[in-house]
């Protein structure tokens, strides 16, 4: 199980001032050295490099427990998924800054444990000053800045390249200083910068601080221009709404938050449509056929997209900067979950190489995982076509909006027996159902998506390869 | 035979003659700032054996006639008519300064150059690089918002253009590049194009490659050729992500993050360019410390000031062994091995990287094989004269060499006043240039300056000597105008003997360090001692009281002073 690290530091009243570091792993234990420091802040970790903010699910200790190293102390929720964060130190939790379902951002103090007994009412007036100057957590204070460091231990997926020497972190030269002024641990950073590596930007988001503003290079373009756009954006911001008496407004969820920032973010991509009619009375004798051993229609059917898609690798492209094809060398195939009221999409990895009956015990797996909120990053961003079935409802088409990375979409609905007349005139009843893949027009035309998608029929009318 | 025929008193100490182990290691350092290049190419035609072997009668006689004008005045008819009494092979700064100081003295000058007027110094050199570093001095200067608040101004984000910027160096260039030009033209310097190599005594051909040879014959020769960046073997220099100073003059572009090999002068003068424009710089340094050479006390401050503060990092110790340029969706890639055991140490992946590792001689296809002269890695040897050594030892009459090209003080202004020694000599005047006299300057900001030895330098040579050396100090915080202009940042030492008040060195770090240092190096030149010149009066309030500060903490022993010169009543 891939654990995420983060350290936070600590404000002290004493002349220490040094990082602690939590651990935090999905519902697991650790642990960290002890540092010589009275009241130390626990800071709200990254668990993503896209994370700017997280939610307290709920507090597992409350005021005034004690806490041994490795417990533990509070469950943040992310994206995707529910993080506990356990502390490095045996101390008291003196103070909840943040509390139940309040969110904060990266790096600000959530709780503050103290070390003994005797700091505890010295923590409390901290927390006392802290909530009342920001209410649920604003911003990190500057002055005892708040050094947290963030790594996904496990790579990160999205992460654009690695460093040309493996296994090097690859920091620049401010960067380095920027961690060294913040203690942040620069071995716990994931670069974002050009080859993976870390950037003071990086730095200073683990750190919590608002980035300073970089040497300006200009184009020699009119001032006068850019003082107008600066100026009418603003006035574009806020569109009311009219009240409607008796709404109800709740907040997003992290993971609704994340959907409608996709969502968002979707409509810059050019996309378009392409549906087909596929026959499914073999897929559906093969389906009972294999269904006693496991194999659910979710598989069968991402494992026959993977196949199409080995033939069709255009459709498996992403086009990521607007100038060229993003080959992806590997076929994951996500696929769209329900899930307690949000949307996920656990990813079948490599689906062309996995065997039915593997790829059906991999995504068992993932669903449990899903469900309990304990999916890690690689195992919901990783995809590179994204299959949707609501079939199940009884929908018999629709269309899915193409996430963005991706260049695919697959939107499957259900199957349902349709009069059908052969070339020779004869009719007869057949099971069909009707696919409609959503594609970027930048990487993938229509008759690239018109070809996957005959492929992807063949294999579905003629299904046995499937099971080999 | 020459030298017997030049028993000429040397008017310096001769400690002065001949320059220690210690500054030669000064030299080295300042061979990587400055210098200049003038000619890219030569065109080596081959040995010319043959005319040699037929002219010599003429030969002998000539040895006769450089015999005879030490002896009598200069001025004497030559016994053989030349095209030129001079011809200067480089029309850099030390070529220039060579030329005019001639014509001033009536000898009929030709200044030969097969690349580009001005040299190294004014195209690839002092000059833009001055014009990058008044940008940086601003942009770092508006940047710096602590400092803007402490004046009471406000300035909203600096933003420059990388293009002006770059074209702001290059206009520099071509207008000095024109000055020069036109002030030979006018003094009625001949200037001859095409790459000059010396055929035989007293003879050089010049012409375009390619093309006819035209043949000039001179009473005398200057070699004035200067240098090239100098690539250490196992660099690969792309001129787009590995660089030497000559493409990084042009700005063409500005990476996040770039390699400086070597913190010398070119080395530091680029770091603060650089990082003023957004960038982040690494240090790569063969010695244990930064910026070798300069004063340790100097040096120190100015890593305080010039590198910890700012999104500089460095690596000590270390040679990179092998930098490979950004290709193939890579960074630029820099192999580090120890400097001591060789031994593979650390890779470095950058966006660009900057070869400031020095400059070598150019000095190739000079034709020197002709007269009987082996350089020395690629130096021309010469004595400290600049008349060139041949071979077995001896001295090449009428040949001289000036500047980068004999390696005894790679700075521009240096090559200038040993063209300025030659042509005395030429015209008569025995001259011995004291070349602890030049002073240099590292145009940081603050700028870095000296002239002299260095602490280390003067201990040793005190010790060697058996004298005893005092250390005057002096901070900018405690100069008006410079905290007037919030510049309190810098220090200026004066390194100097307690028996005598004799000035042995002078090292300031702090504003405007590069324009302060000549009343010092005036003094040395002038051998002006520390007890005559505390009674200057210095302007008030100017940063040059620091210096006047310097000489008046200085204690000299009272029975040393003599008596000064009676006032004169005006």
């Amino acid at each position: 199980m891939a654990s995420l690290s983060f350290s936070s530091s600590v404000s002290s009243s004493t002349p220490f001032l040094r990082p602690s570091a939590f651990f935090l792993k999905p519902r697991s234990i650790s642990r960290l050295p002890l540092v010589r420091a009275k009241i130390r802040e626990i800071f709200m970790p990254a668990l993503s490099s896209t994370m700017t903010e997280g939610k307290i699910v709920s507090w597992v200790k409350s005021e005034g427990d004690v806490l041994s190293k490795g417990e533990a102390v509070v469950v943040v929720e992310s994206d995707k998924a529910d993080m506990d964060v356990e502390t490095f130190y045996d101390g008291i939790l003196a103070a909840i800054v943040v509390n139940d379902g309040e969110t904060a951002p990266v790096g600000a103090p959530i709780g503050l444990l103290a070390e003994t007994e005797d700091e505890v009412a010295e923590a409390k007036a901290k927390a006392a000053a802290q909530s009342s100057s920001a209410p649920s957590a604003a911003a990190p204070k500057v002055e005892e800045s708040a050094p947290v460091a963030t790594k996904a231990e496990a790579p990160a997926p999205a992460v654009a390249a690695a460093p040309a020497t493996p296994g090097k972190v690859v920091a620049t030269p401010y960067a380095k200083k920027l961690a060294k002024q913040h203690k942040v641990d620069i071995n716990k950073l994931v670069g974002t910068g050009p080859f993976g590596r870390i950037t003071p930007e990086d730095v200073e988001k683990a750190a919590g601080i608002t980035p300073a503003p970089k040497a300006n290079v200009v184009a020699p373009a009119a001032p006068a221009a850019s003082a107008a756009t600066s100026a009418a954006s603003p006035a574009k911001a806020a569109t009311s709404f009219p009240e409607i008496p008796g709404s109800n407004v709740v907040p997003f969820t992290t993971m609704q938050a994340a959907v409608s920032k996709n969502m968002v973010e979707s409509l810059s991509v050019p996309t378009f449509r392409v549906g087909y009619p596929i026959s499914t009375d073999a897929l559906d004798a093969l389906y009972e056929k294999v269904k006693p051993k496991g194999v659910t229609m979710t598989a069968l059917l991402a494992k026959a997209a993977a196949m199409a898609l080995v033939q069709h690798p255009v459709v498996n492209a992403t086009c990521k900067d607007g100038k060229s094809f993003t080959y992806n060398s590997s076929i994951n195939i996500a696929v769209a979950v329900a899930i307690n009221g949000g949307l996920i999409t656990p990813v079948l990895q490599d689906a062309d190489k996995l065997d039915l009956y593997l790829l059906s015990q991999k995504w068992k797996e993932l669903v449990e995982k899903a469900r309990a909120k304990q999916l890690q990053p690689q195992e919901y961003n990783s995809g590179t076509f994204t299959l949707s079935n609501l079939g199940m409802f009884g929908v018999d088409r629709f269309d899915a909006i193409l996430p963005p990375g991706q260049g695919a979409i697959m939107a499957v609905g259900a199957s349902k027996p349709t009069v059908v007349a052969d070339k020779d005139g004869f009719f007869s009843v057949k099971n069909k159902m009707l696919v409609n893949v959503t594609a970027d027009h930048r990487v993938i035309y229509g008759a690239d998506l018109a070809a996957f998608l005959q492929t992807f029929s063949k294999i579905i009318e003629n299904p046995e390869s499937l099971t080999m | 035979m020459q030298a017997s025929v030049s028993p000429l008193s040397t008017p310096l100490p001769p400690q002065f003659t001949t320059r220690s182990n210690s500054n030669l290691r000064l030299c080295g350092l300042r061979k990587e700032a400055f210098g200049f290049r003038s000619v890219s190419q030569f065109q080596n035609r081959g040995s010319h054996w043959t005319s040699v072997v037929s002219r010599k009668p003429r030969r002998r006689r000539q040895l006769v006639f450089s015999a005879s004008a030490t002896v009598a005045d200069n001025g004497s008819v030559p016994l053989t008519t030349f095209d030129y009494d001079l011809v200067i092979i480089g029309a850099g700064v030390g070529g220039h300064g060579a030329a005019l100081h001639a014509v001033e003295k009536g000898l009929k000058t030709a200044i030969i150059e097969g690349d580009i007027m001005g040299g190294t110094c004014v195209n690839r050199g002092c000059v833009p690089s001055k014009a990058l570093l008044a940008v940086s001095g601003r942009m770092r200067e508006l940047q710096d918002e602590h400092h803007m608040k402490a004046l009471g101004l406000q300035i909203a984000a600096a933003a420059y253009d990388r293009q002006a910027v770059a074209d702001h160096a290059n206009n520099l260039a071509s207008k000095i590049r024109g000055n020069l030009t036109n002030s030979l033209k006018a003094l009625g310097v001949d200037i001859l194009t095409g790459f000059g190599t010396i055929v035989g005594p007293q003879k050089v051909k010049y012409g375009k490659v390619g093309l006819s040879d035209n043949v000039v014959t001179a009473k005398d020769i200057i070699i004035a050729t200067g240098s090239v960046p100098f690539v250490p073997k196992g660099i690969e220099v792309d001129g787009k992500t590995v660089i030497t100073s000559d493409h990084a003059l042009k700005l063409e572009f500005i990476p996040d993050w770039i390699a400086i090999v070597g913190s010398g002068y070119i080395g530091l003068e680029f770091s603060d360019v650089y990082t003023a424009l957004g960038s982040e710089v690494t240090f790569i340094e063969a010695l244990d410390q930064l910026m070798p050479g300069f004063d340790p006390e100097i040096g120190k401050l100015a890593q305080r000031v010039l590198i910890n503060p700012r999104k500089i990092d460095y690596h000590t110790g270390v040679f990179a062994s092998k930098i490979t340029p950004a290709k193939d969706g890579k960074p630029v890639i820099i192999e580090l091995i120890d400097a001591k055991t060789k031994e593979p140490k650390d890779t470095v992946e950058v966006d660009a990287a900057l070869i400031a590792t020095g400059r070598a001689p150019f000095t190739k296809g000079l034709g020197l094989e002709n007269i009987n002269v082996e350089t020395q890695r690629g130096f021309v040897p010469v004595d400290e004269r600049m008349r060139v050594i041949d071979a077995d030892g001896n001295l090449v009459p009428h040949l001289y060499c000036i500047g980068d090209a004999n390696g005894k003080l790679m700075l521009a202004h240096a090559a200038s006043a040993q063209g300025i020694s030659v042509v005395e000599q030429l015209t008569g005047k025995d001259h011995v240039l004291n070349h602890l006299s030049i002073p240099a300057a590292c145009f940081t900001h603050p700028e870095i300056s000296m002239v002299g030895l260095t602490e280390p330098q003067a201990r040793e040579k005190a010790e060697r000597e058996g004298f005893e050396i005092s250390i005057a100090k002096t901070s900018f915080k405690a100069n008006t105008k410079a905290l007037a202009e919030n510049e309190g940042e810098g220090l200026a030492k004066l390194i100097y003997r307690p028996d005598n008040g004799e000035i042995l060195g002078v090292h300031i770090f702090g504003m405007h360090a590069a324009d302060l240092i000549h009343e010092a190096s005036n003094a040395i030149a002038l051998g002006t001692r520390v007890q005559d010149i505390k009674f200057a009066v210095h302007a008030h309030p100017t940063l040059s009281e620091v210096l006047d500060e310097l000489y008046k903490l200085a204690k000299v022993n009272p029975h040393a002073t003599k008596p000064l010169n009676e006032p004169v009543a005006v």
